[in-house]
């Protein structure tokens, strides 16, 4: 569905303020589109800043990398900043937090858990050896196998799309474990033991069911099923 | 009453702002095994370091043969002669080994055949003193603030360092507390957004890390946090802030929303075209064209399109072409860029240029700080440090970028003075053993915050206000584009000196209409414009009064560069009244080892 300047988009947008709300609810807002492209951050700031200054949401870099707007739109998730209104072939969109997360207020979500679970796999360079008086070298064959895996955003789209994530409160999540891969897979890194013994759990690489919502989820188009799968035979290569 | 929270808390440092800086500086004092706090509006991965893409500045010859003293040249140069030299010989002798540091601690660096870092070419960086391009920016692909964020906030997880480093996030910086009596820096006060109230962090050391301010420009690269708070708290608290009127305008901001593309895309052999298909940066820089300094390159677009030769039915922005790069080479080393084209203007840079325009992008002055990141009082004849109080980052001003800054000194800039201010504060506490600001509990509502306490009642209490914010905001960001831009003159700034008083007067009639306590974005949107309103008066006064053209700012009344009346530092204090003086102090010539490189004209 082309979008033109001047048509109007319905914004079905999630609200609740803890101080007040007894339940959450629906609110329809009227989105003007005001230039070729726009985005759905734009859309939500042009309801703060003309309609609605009480609508709540985080948001900062407005180009995909700071991972503050994750968010669910009419079923998917991703970062609002990066999302055009246009590809959801709509005229309506409906706008809920990250499922799976607790919510504070209308689209910002708690991530205290979420980062917990990153915070578990050890997600640093673990060095045993003293560094050299340079840098460490390392091959652009063994630098690129950290691509797909270093530009987590850290934005929450995969974790809260994952069923196996909302079932078990201890799962660690795809982003928390693509981010234990992109240092079990770093040529410098000297502590991948523990890190895999860390993720070696139910509620670790074992609790993926590959039903591969996160692909879709993540905004950066990374693989956090394939950097599980990875995990997995790193685990059974080492043990076995 | 509204019923506002106050709590109090001790630390040994806090720091205000997880940005590069702000985390770069948390190393060291978690290293001390200080006691500290690291307060931000947001969760430190999301702080603007992430969009940095170009990479880091050191000269490392991993490429050529190189020398801090050449980048040193270049970065004076580029500073259009203002930069304080003392500062920026200790910047880039410090560059190589900050590098190795980053890279120990697990930045992943792009690399050459032999595994070595990755370095590009970068605009201004020239080998033996503007002979020749330099290939100096270490790069991680084109994400390589990204990746330094991450780095560093990585860095403060490990076991040595999580013990002693604690993270605030989602908490609004308020005010900096100074005791009336001794003017010593106690404390910060900050807004807890998640669950409302007060929080004031008292502690020896208090270092501002708190980033840009370019949200006042209507197109600019910067992300909705750079609102520039801390300035604005250091300038109520009545330090002057230095070089306010250089404002940086990137030469490649995407044309109509302002997302930044690298200079590493000219660096890697792209360059800009005008509506005639003329490679016009040949007129402007003869020698090094589209790799000139960000000031040269962007009055060059500006001029092309003053001039009729700009691109579209506006005939208002200009073409970055990459094409002939080729796909593979752009998807290895300029990845992020193509994503940013593609999706903000549909542009496949792999066969089509990008519509780009010059767009505010970076505050070259700031909290003024002298080597080791202390900030400075200026007594009218020389600067005298505030014991306790930093700043680092871009929102300090050492003054290592002058009236410009290069491309890539950025990154590096935040995690040297980062790191020096977090190294020196830790060193000033266990060795001086300053005595702890805290005061006597039953009158510190009144005596230190009352003024946040009131200005939070009225907010929450009073009406909604007869101006809608936004307003403000609109006119502010288009006003200033319009007469603070690439090229200035004394009418346009004059102007913007009227309107501005006009805003704060509107400014007084804007209430809340979000009366909720729990992460209220009207709130912090408040402050955003209530700082931006004080730092855009700064800047243009400022402005107003440096009758001459250097660096980033350019006069079309004063084309010249005037070092007979001008070769010095403006220190701008903001009074109670609301009225801006403005002084002056002299550059720091004398580098700590190096001789010093004596003003010259700059050529490209």
């Amino acid at each position: 569905m082309a979008l033109n300047v001047g048509d109007k988009v319905i914004f079905k947008i999630f609200r609740y303020d803890p101080e007040k709300d007894k339940a959450p609810y629906f609110k329809d807002y009227e989105v003007t589109i005001t230039r070729k492209g726009m985005m759905v951050l734009d859309g939500l700031n042009q309801i703060k800043w003309e309609q609605d200054p009480t609508l709540t949401y985080r948001r900062s870099c407005r180009e995909g990398v700071c991972g503050s707007d994750g968010m669910n739109i009419n079923g998917m998730n991703t970062v609002s900043c990066m999302a055009h209104i246009e590809d959801y072939n709509s005229d309506v969109l409906v706008i809920k937090p990250l499922p799976g997360f607790p919510i504070i207020k209308d689209l910002v979500c708690d991530f205290e858990d979420f980062f917990n679970k990153y915070y578990a796999v050890k997600p640093y360079l673990i060095e045993k050896t003293p560094p050299p008086g340079r840098e460490r070298l390392q091959s652009i064959e063994d630098r690129n196998k950290l691509n797909g895996l270093y530009e987590c955003i850290l934005c929450g789209c995969c974790s809260s799309s994952c069923p196996s994530y909302w079932a078990d409160p201890d799962y660690l999540g795809p982003s928390a474990l693509l981010n234990a891969a992109r240092f079990v897979f770093d040529t410098r890194d000297e502590g991948s033991d523990e890190r895999l013994d860390a993720v070696n759990s139910v509620h670790g690489v074992w609790r993926c069911h590959t039903i591969l919502n996160c692909i879709h989820a993540c905004p950066k188009e990374l693989n956090p099923t394939k950097a599980i799968a990875m995990l997995q035979r790193e685990i059974l290569k080492r043990k076995y | 009453m509204a019923n506002i929270n106050v709590r109090l808390e001790e630390f040994d440092v806090v720091i205000v702002g997880a940005g590069g800086a702000g985390l770069a500086a948390a190393v060291q004092t978690g290293l001390a095994r200080l006691k500290t706090a690291v307060i931000s509006e947001v969760f430190p991965t999301r702080s603007h370091t992430v969009s940095a893409q170009g990479g880091i500045n050191a000269a490392l010859a991993n490429m050529d043969e190189d020398y801090w003293i050449w980048h040193m040249y270049d970065t004076v140069k580029g500073s259009d002669y203002i930069g304080d030299q003392d500062a920026i010989e200790f910047f880039t002798k410090n560059a190589p080994k900050t590098i190795l540091e980053l890279e120990h601690w697990g930045m992943p660096f792009s690399r050459i055949e032999d595994g070595r870092i990755y370095q590009r070419a970068f605009g201004g960086q020239t080998r033996n003193f503007g002979e020749s391009i330099a290939h100096r920016s270490c790069a991680v692909a084109d994400r390589s603030g990204h990746a330094m964020l991450h780095t560093l906030f990585e860095r403060t997880l490990r076991s040595d360092l999580s013990p002693y480093v604690s993270y605030y996030s989602e908490y609004y910086l308020l005010k900096l507390i100074v005791d009336p009596e001794t003017k010593r820096p106690m404390a910060v006060a900050a807004w807890d957004m998640v669950n409302g109230g007060v929080h004031v962090f008292f502690a020896y050391a208090i270092i501002f890390a708190t980033g840009g301010n370019t949200r006042n420009f209507r197109t600019n690269t910067n992300a909705h946090i750079n609102t520039g708070r801390g300035l604005y708290t250091v300038a109520k608290a009545g330090i002057p802030i230095k070089d306010p009127e250089f404002v940086q305008f990137h030469p490649t901001g995407i044309y109509g929303v302002g997302n930044l593309i690298t200079e590493g895309v000219r660096g890697e052999g792209g360059y800009l075209i005008n509506a005639e298909g003329e490679r016009f940066m040949k007129k402007y820089a003869p020698h090094v064209l589209d790799l000139a300094s960000r000031d040269v390159v962007s009055r060059g677009m500006a001029q092309e399109i003053r001039e009729g030769r700009g691109v579209g039915p506006k005939k208002d922005h200009l073409l970055l072409k990459l094409d002939h790069l080729g796909h593979d080479f752009i998807m290895d080393k300029l990845p992020g860029i193509w994503e940013l084209a593609y999706k903000f203007v549909g542009v496949d840079c792999t066969k089509e240029p990008i519509p780009v325009q010059p767009t505010a992008h970076y505050h070259m002055g700031g909290i003024p700080t002298n080597i080791h990141g202390q900030v400075v009082d200026w007594d009218g004849d020389k600067e005298v440090p505030i014991p306790g109080l930093y700043g680092a980052g871009e929102c300090a001003c050492p003054s290592l970028h002058g009236a410009n800054r290069l491309g890539c000194n950025s990154l590096l800039d935040l995690v040297i003075t980062g790191k020096e201010a977090g190294r020196h504060a830790a060193e000033w506490i266990l060795t001086e053993h300053p005595i702890f600001p805290y005061p006597p509990e039953d009158y510190l509502v009144d005596k230190y915050a009352k003024d946040v306490l009131d200005q939070l009642n009225t907010l929450f209490d009073g009406p909604a206000g007869s101006v809608k914010m936004d307003e403000i905001w609109e006119d502010l960001r288009d006003t200033m584009q319009h007469n603070m831009s690439v090229f200035r003159i004394e009418e346009g700034i004059k102007k913007e000196l009227d309107l501005l008083d006009q805003y704060e007067e509107k400014f007084k009639n804007v209430g809340l209409t979000d009366k909720s306590k729990v992460f209220n974005t009207e709130l912090v949107e408040y402050f955003d414009l209530e700082s931006l309103l004080l730092i855009s008066k700064l800047e243009t006064v400022a402005a107003y009064e440096r009758k001459e053209s250097r660096g980033a700012h350019y006069r079309d009344d004063y084309p010249e560069r005037d070092d007979v009346n001008y070769l010095k530092h403006t220190a701008a204090y903001y009074k109670e009244d609301g009225s801006v003086e403005i002084q002056y102090k002299p550059v720091r010539m004398k580098p700590l080892t190096a001789p010093t490189f004596p003003p010259k004209k700059r050529v490209y």
